[in-house]
């Protein structure tokens, strides 16, 4: 059961093989055993959890159930739940209790499914490894003295130890897909502007997006059923009509034009995972694809360009953490100032304050237009180099990671070689488009994730080409042992 | 671009961030790092490219102004570290 499909787990609780109640005690039961040695989640709450499963079979028995109801799901703790603990992997929200839900938790209230308990984070989403969070680090399933990636880790090794059916996760430079790829499960980012920020506290507002982490791309298009939509709460959310993001899972790949990117297979690729992905594209060509060497001449400096844009805009959202209308506040203080500064240096760890530092850098007077203006310049750049590749090919493939997991502390000296975790991804987000990551195989018995970029709002379309490969391999189904 | 101890100081300042000595020298070598990754953006050519903010280039939606949210003062200074009839408190700042 814990293997099984969303769909299939559906189909179980419509045909009242199982009970909700039954399901979720099934996971919770799972997270008692392995969380501890895992430490994916930080927050739990039986009560709240076990009340959301009664009512979800309380639905059930009213013949009123949607895809998702009854199914147990993993929240990142970046989303406001009211009522529960929420604290973005910070000791600066380590006491606060959201007051509001976010709108991806009302989605998944709406859609009756049933939250399990809130999955540890780097800390404001700042990071690649999980190393940063106030809470621990979070172990990686498949070999607990390597890190599950990040920001999304804890959701990331929630599905892979399935200590829940799927999770949510969110995506600013690579947090759903590389700690989806070090995990061995999937994941997709969609779109900009297609789910709702209201309630998902901001790291970098042009960059950050919610999306689904699941077992499988069909799982995915099941949750962006219920996670897309306008919401005029968030100044960025995009007005569309509502798609079923499962409608391309079973079209075949004949005639698909797959593109390589020749940046995304030179130095700096691991050979071990570089091998994988080889392997995943010979199998697409075996379904019929055809594949075709683009250029993404700009890659490069995807990382340079974020390393500017979002801790700007880190520095100007995490401003509002001062002390006084929430969060934690310095036991002793002289005045006003002294309160600000004394709660931020010791509220926020390292990372975030080395992050504030250069985005309020690159922010000050004089440095402006040769940081931030000369990084939004080149981000259009960047953007208009997935324009071109999209003219030849239908989807960008490549790796979603330069390597697999490493080991805890091996990167966190050296934040400048951390940041280059992120060089297949980051490009992505600046760009708006959507990505995922799907298993494609292991390396020295290491999950490799397989990148698909897609254009603006081809979620469907990827979704399918993810599936499709997973209908001919069981990349996807294999599990860390002992879990 | 390089920075010097000062510049650290005057930066965490800035971000009401408080830092000793020790800190601003750890943050000193590693800002300064950052900053070398950043400087790679100065040999692009960016002459007549419009900076880019939102991919779909949006406007802002603009929305009737009338109420749209409820009163909801004593549940959110519930989580306020500390408050007395209906407001925050803070150290003084006018004698």
């Amino acid at each position: 059961m814990i293997n099984s499909s969303l769909k299939e787990l559906a189909a179980l609780l419509a045909g009242k093989k199982i009970s909700s109640l039954e399901l979720t005690r099934e996971f919770l039961a799972r997270i008692g055993r392995f969380n501890p040695k895992i430490n994916a989640y930080v927050t739990l709450d039986e009560e709240k959890t076990l009340t959301q499963a009664h009512a979800a079979d309380a639905r059930i028995g009213r013949g009123e159930a949607g895809p998702l109801t009854g199914i147990p799901i993993a929240q990142k703790d970046i989303f406001c739940a009211k009522g529960w603990t929420t604290t973005c992997g910070s000791k600066m929200l380590e006491n606060f209790v959201a007051p509001y839900d976010a709108h991806i938790i009302e989605q998944f209230d709406r859609a009756g499914a049933v939250n399990l308990g809130k999955t540890n984070m780097d800390e404001f989403a700042m990071g690649s490894s999980n190393e940063t969070s106030y809470f621990g680090q979070v172990k990686n399933p498949w070999d607990k003295s390597r890190v599950p990636g990040g920001s999304s880790g804890g959701s990331a090794a929630a599905v892979a130890a399935r200590m829940c059916a799927a999770a949510t996760g969110t995506d600013t430079g690579g947090s759903i897909r590389q700690p989806a790829s070090l995990c061995g499960l999937s994941g997709l980012k969609p779109t900009y502007g297609v789910c709702s920020r209201y309630g998902m506290i901001a790291f970098a507002s042009s960059l950050d997006q919610a999306g689904p982490m699941a077992k499988s791309s069909e799982d995915l298009a099941l949750m962006m059923n219920v996670m897309a939509g306008f919401d005029p709460r968030d100044s960025t959310s995009l007005q569309r009509d509502k798609e079923d993001y499962t409608r391309s899972l079973n079209k075949p790949l004949t005639g698909l034009r797959i593109g390589l990117p020749k940046e995304y297979f030179a130095d700096g690729l691991d050979a071990g995972v570089a091998k994988v992905v080889e392997d995943a594209i010979a199998e697409y060509r075996k379904l019929g694809a055809e594949t075709v060497e683009v250029s993404l001449p700009n890659t490069r400096l995807s990382i340079p360009v974020y390393y500017v844009l979002a801790p700007a805009e880190a520095s100007s959202n995490l401003a509002r953490f001062d002390g006084v209308r929430y969060g934690y506040r310095a036991p002793e203080y002289t005045d006003l100032l002294d309160m600000y500064c004394k709660t931020r240096a010791q509220g926020f760890g390292e990372e975030v304050k080395r992050r504030i530092m250069i985005g309020t850098y690159v922010l000050s007077a004089g440095y402006y237009d040769a940081y931030y203006l000369k990084a939004q310049k080149i981000r259009r750049l960047i953007a208009q180099d997935f324009t071109e590749a999209f003219k030849q090919c239908d989807v960008i493939m490549g790796p979603a990671a330069p390597g697999t997991a490493f080991k805890v502390g091996e990167k966190t000296a050296d934040p400048v070689s951390m940041y280059l975790e992120d060089l297949y991804t980051i490009a992505v987000n600046l760009a708006g488009l959507p990505g995922m990551s799907i298993p494609a195989g292991f390396s020295n018995g290491l999950p490799v994730g397989l990148q698909i970029i897609g254009n603006y709002f081809d979620e469907a379309r990827m979704l399918g080409v993810g599936h499709q490969y997973q209908q001919a391999t069981d990349w996807h189904t294999r599990m860390p042992e002992g879990m | 671009m390089s920075l010097d101890l000062s510049d650290v100081k005057r930066i965490a300042h800035l971000a009401r961030i408080e830092i000793d000595d020790a800190g601003a020298e750890t943050a000193l070598h590693q800002l300064s790092g950052i900053l070398g990754l950043i400087e790679e953006m100065q040999a692009v050519n960016t002459d007549g490219i419009a900076p880019m903010s939102h991919s779909q280039d949006v406007t802002q939606r603009l929305r009737e102004d009338v109420v749209s949210e409820t009163n909801q003062r004593e549940l959110f200074q519930s989580i306020a570290p500390a408050v007395e009839n209906g407001l925050y408190l803070v150290p003084k700042v006018i004698e």
